[in-house]
């Protein structure tokens, strides 16, 4: 009986199951989706062998939509239904969009994140990337032959708030269980480090098809801690690609082109970009519907000199990166490439210049940031046990603040503090009677809220009225490991917990996210019920090995009484499980949570006793080592 | 009861461990947080329960602002006035000697020549300089709080100090605007 294998001591519980997780790039231009097999991570390819998922969407007038190569072939045929490079879109408004006039698509001037008008209707940034995350997670569950536990998904390291949380809401609407939110750069120093062992100070320059990132950190006793961090979210290969779609207007002297007509300038502009990688030369020739002819040829000379603005623009945050770091050039070991982009001869150049050190290219740039999640997704799932040691410390990129009086920023939490992390601030009230407080958090590093991004605004109520000056707000920034921030407030002198509305600046509420899922499940393309009913049960068997495998280490922390309402609960948990009710398997899941609380803290203490216990730096030396020659990626 | 408050509640020196003091051996204090980080860090409860997590979290986000107080010698050095009970009054204490207040014009004033004339190098230069100057500062405070205390002097230097890591700042920020 299952009861007794829990309670029997020194018995191992169910036999370790592989958990399936993987690791999702979701980049500007291609998405890949990779994961560990037999101890080793790879990236998983579609039916056709291809490993990359082109980052395109395309809108069908019956709702459908196709997505990848197929969308990205139509992509001069049907521009303005055919999205691509929504990344760029994450969590931001109308007006914060670069070049917006030279993109086909019809842009939706409401408030809030914006939103695109396709045949299908009226789409936003977080679906249409859903429907990416849902093309990777259908081709690892029939890779892998099941669901999965979850899914490590790479962000920019320099995205802000907005854009992670419209990254992990739309995983949420492909029914993807976010494991983590990992920063590119730090993925592909996991992929790196592992795979080289290295020991020291490296920076990752990551320039990828619409965000650059750069990171310093260091490698030590597998523990990878990131020291800074900066970048631009809004600049990227399509920059490169976009120069060279202006030299052409230019040389060639085209009129006004129609949408269809720059879009394939734009593609001949980005084939013309690659080719100069391994070329000196390269030719552009176009015949428009307009039935103007372009035949130009584009020399690495002219590349060079028109894109050197661009180039000069992703030294800065490095320059900027190290000073926060406190390190100089010299400090820096190596500098490992990562992102499409910087095959670049010139960002090689520029790199190697810099850091007066050749780059190190050794991963492939388009696969090392899947390859780095799945090896961190597997470690999550719990799939690392044995030499698998590692730890990862990411930082905030940004400052976390308030809007003051006079529309100042009040920082509260200084970018790259190590995360997670917490800061609690006083407020009090500057009129008599006063009953609510309004709060408005912004992310950035500039004094005035203008030049900042807004993140939310909320409204503090119930404040009991008093004197001016007499309450006592205290406002606490919670920013979690996937670098999300929460806010609580709580009233102090009468210990009021006021009621808090928070109206995202640029993200979906729940209510809209609620109804996209209400939306997608009338829509029958994937039994959303279902599904959900096998997501609670994996996530009950999950709890239920969790529980399984606290009691198999510390038993000893839990009373006779404790014990048998655990194992009652779960008894009560594995009933549920065989029948087909959701609602039933989560309230036994919520009664096994409440029952394990106080285990859970006790658990944790022990932890900590344990890190305390005075274990000879030596025991954790050969500890470390042996993580880093154990089998992995 | 949600954790043992005697470790969670603890002061910042005897979570890691270290005497509380403002001579503090960096490289051991690197190493205990990174010990006590690999226990408790979220990444380490990614399946566990939400309780476990929720924990997880919050103890993750102790250890770090523990370590970031005392990484620092300016946040260390108040903490350390903070746990003798002795307010460093910056708030309202802003009364500061002649002679200091001179020499801190003197430095914002070159500060903001170089910055106008857009001279990079001259900032660095600034920034070596003022580092060398918190280095002896720093040792002074050292034995007005380990080796002869008297907090009130020792306050005196901090807020002194927080002048001078404030212009530190700044001239970072000037850097940062020329290379902009």
């Amino acid at each position: 009986m299952a009861l007794l294998q829990i309670a029997e001591p020194g018995e191992s519980a169910a036999p370790h199951q592989h958990r399936l997780a993987v690791g999702i790039d979701l980049g500007t231009t291609n998405s890949l989706v990779a994961t560990v097999r037999s101890g080793l991570a790879v990236v998983i390819s579609d039916e056709l062998g291809r490993p990359l998922l082109p980052s395109v969407v395309r809108y069908l007038p019956d709702g459908n939509c196709d997505v990848g190569y197929e969308a990205q072939a139509r992509q001069a045929i049907d521009p303005r239904n055919t999205i691509a490079s929504v990344k760029r879109f994450m969590g931001r408004g109308p007006q914060d969009i670069a070049h917006r006039e030279a993109l086909p698509y019809l842009f939706d001037d409401g408030p809030g994140m914006l939103r695109l008008n396709t045949v299908a209707g009226r789409k936003s940034p977080v679906e249409v990337s859903a429907e990416i995350l849902r093309v990777l997670r259908l081709r690892a569950e029939a890779s892998l032959g099941g669901p999965l536990v979850g899914a490590v998904i790479t962000v920019p390291a320099y995205f802000d708030d907005a854009q992670r949380q419209a990254t992990k809401d739309a995983a949420r609407l492909a029914g993807l269980p976010v494991l983590r939110l990992l920063n590119e750069p730090t993925a592909a120093a996991v992929a790196y480090g592992l795979d080289n062992a290295s020991e020291g100070t490296y920076a990752v320059y990551d320039l990828g098809g619409g965000t650059f990132d750069i990171s310093i950190l260091r490698l030590s006793r597998g523990i990878f801690e990131v020291l800074a961090t900066g970048g631009d979210s809004a600049l990227g290969g399509d920059d490169f690609d976009h120069r060279i779609f202006c030299w052409l207007l230019e040389a060639a002297q085209l009129k006004p082109l129609s949408v269809e007509d720059a879009r394939m300038l734009l593609t001949r502009a980005r084939e013309a970009k690659e080719y100069l990688t391994f070329h000196g030369v390269a030719p552009i020739n176009a015949r428009l519907n307009s039935g103007e002819v372009v035949d130009l040829t584009l020399t690495t000379e002219i590349f060079a000199e028109i894109t050197q603005t661009l180039v000069a623009k992703t030294i800065q945050p490095v320059k900027k990166a190290l000073r926060d770091a406190g390190l100089s050039v010299a400090e820096v070991k190596g500098v490992v490439m990562v992102g499409g982009a910087t095959r670049m001869p010139q960002i090689q150049r520029a790199v190697g210049d810099f850091f007066r050190q050749e780059p190190l290219n050794n991963l492939d740039p388009d696969k090392v940031v899947a390859i780095g999640a799945a090896t961190q997704a597997n470690l999550l799932a719990g799939n690392g046990l044995g030499g698998d040691n590692w730890l990862l410390l990411d930082v905030i990129p940004l400052s976390l603040g308030l809007e003051t009086m006079g529309g100042l920023v009040e920082k509260i939490i200084p970018r790259n503090s190590t995360i997670p992390t917490a800061r609690a601030q006083e407020f009090t009230t500057f009129r008599d009677g006063q009953t609510a407080l309004a709060v408005h958090v912004v992310q950035g590093e500039r004094e005035l809220v203008s030049d900042c991004r807004s993140l939310a605004r909320f409204e503090l109520r119930g404040i009991p009225p008093m004197v001016a000056g007499a309450a006592r707000i205290r406002v606490t920034f919670q920013v979690d490991a996937d670098g999300l921030l929460a806010v609580t407030a709580r009233e102090q002198t009468v210990g009021v917990e006021a009621s808090i509305v928070v109206k995202p600046s640029y993200g979906l509420s729940d209510d809209e996210i609620a109804g996209m899922l209400k939306d997608s499940m009338l829509h029958v393309r994937d039994d959303a019920l279902r599904r959900a009913l096998k997501e609670s049960q994996t996530d009950a068997q999950r709890l239920i090995e969790a529980v399984r495998s606290a009691i198999d280490t510390d038993g000893e922390l839990l009373s006779v009484e404790e014990r048998s309402r655990i194992e009652h609960d779960v008894s009560n948990l594995q009933a549920a499980l065989l029948g087909d009710n959701r609602r039933q398997i989560m309230l036994a899941m919520d009664d096994l949570e409440a029952d394990t609380k106080d285990f859970a803290a006790r658990r944790m203490d022990k932890s900590i006793r344990r890190a305390f216990s005075g274990r000879h730096i030596n025991e954790l030396d050969s500890e470390v080592a042996a993580a880093r020659t154990g089998e992995h990626a | 009861m949600e954790f043992n408050a005697e470790h969670f509640n603890a002061d910042h020196f005897s979570l890691f461990d270290l005497p509380p003091a403002f001579r503090l051996d960096a490289a051991l204090l690197d190493r205990r947080y990174l010990e006590l980080q690999s226990q408790i860090h979220p990444d380490r409860f990614a399946s566990a329960s939400e309780a476990e997590r929720r924990h997880s979290l919050q103890w993750a986000t102790r250890v770090n602002e523990a370590y970031q107080t005392l990484k620092k010698p300016l946040s260390r050095a108040k903490y350390l006035l903070h746990m003798a009970a002795h307010d460093i009054g910056s708030e309202n204490n802003t009364l500061m000697p002649v002679d200091f207040l001179i020499e801190q014009m003197e430095w914002r004033e070159a500060v903001a020549e170089v910055r106008a004339a857009g001279e990079h190098h001259e900032l660095e230069h600034l920034h070596h300089r003022l580092k060398r100057d918190l280095l002896e500062r720093y040792e002074e405070i050292a034995m007005l709080l380990d080796d002869q205390p008297d907090l009130e002097q020792a306050a005196d230097r901090v807020r002194r100090l927080m002048f001078l890591e404030k212009l530190l700042v700044e001239i970072d920020e000037a850097m940062a605007a020329l290379e902009e």
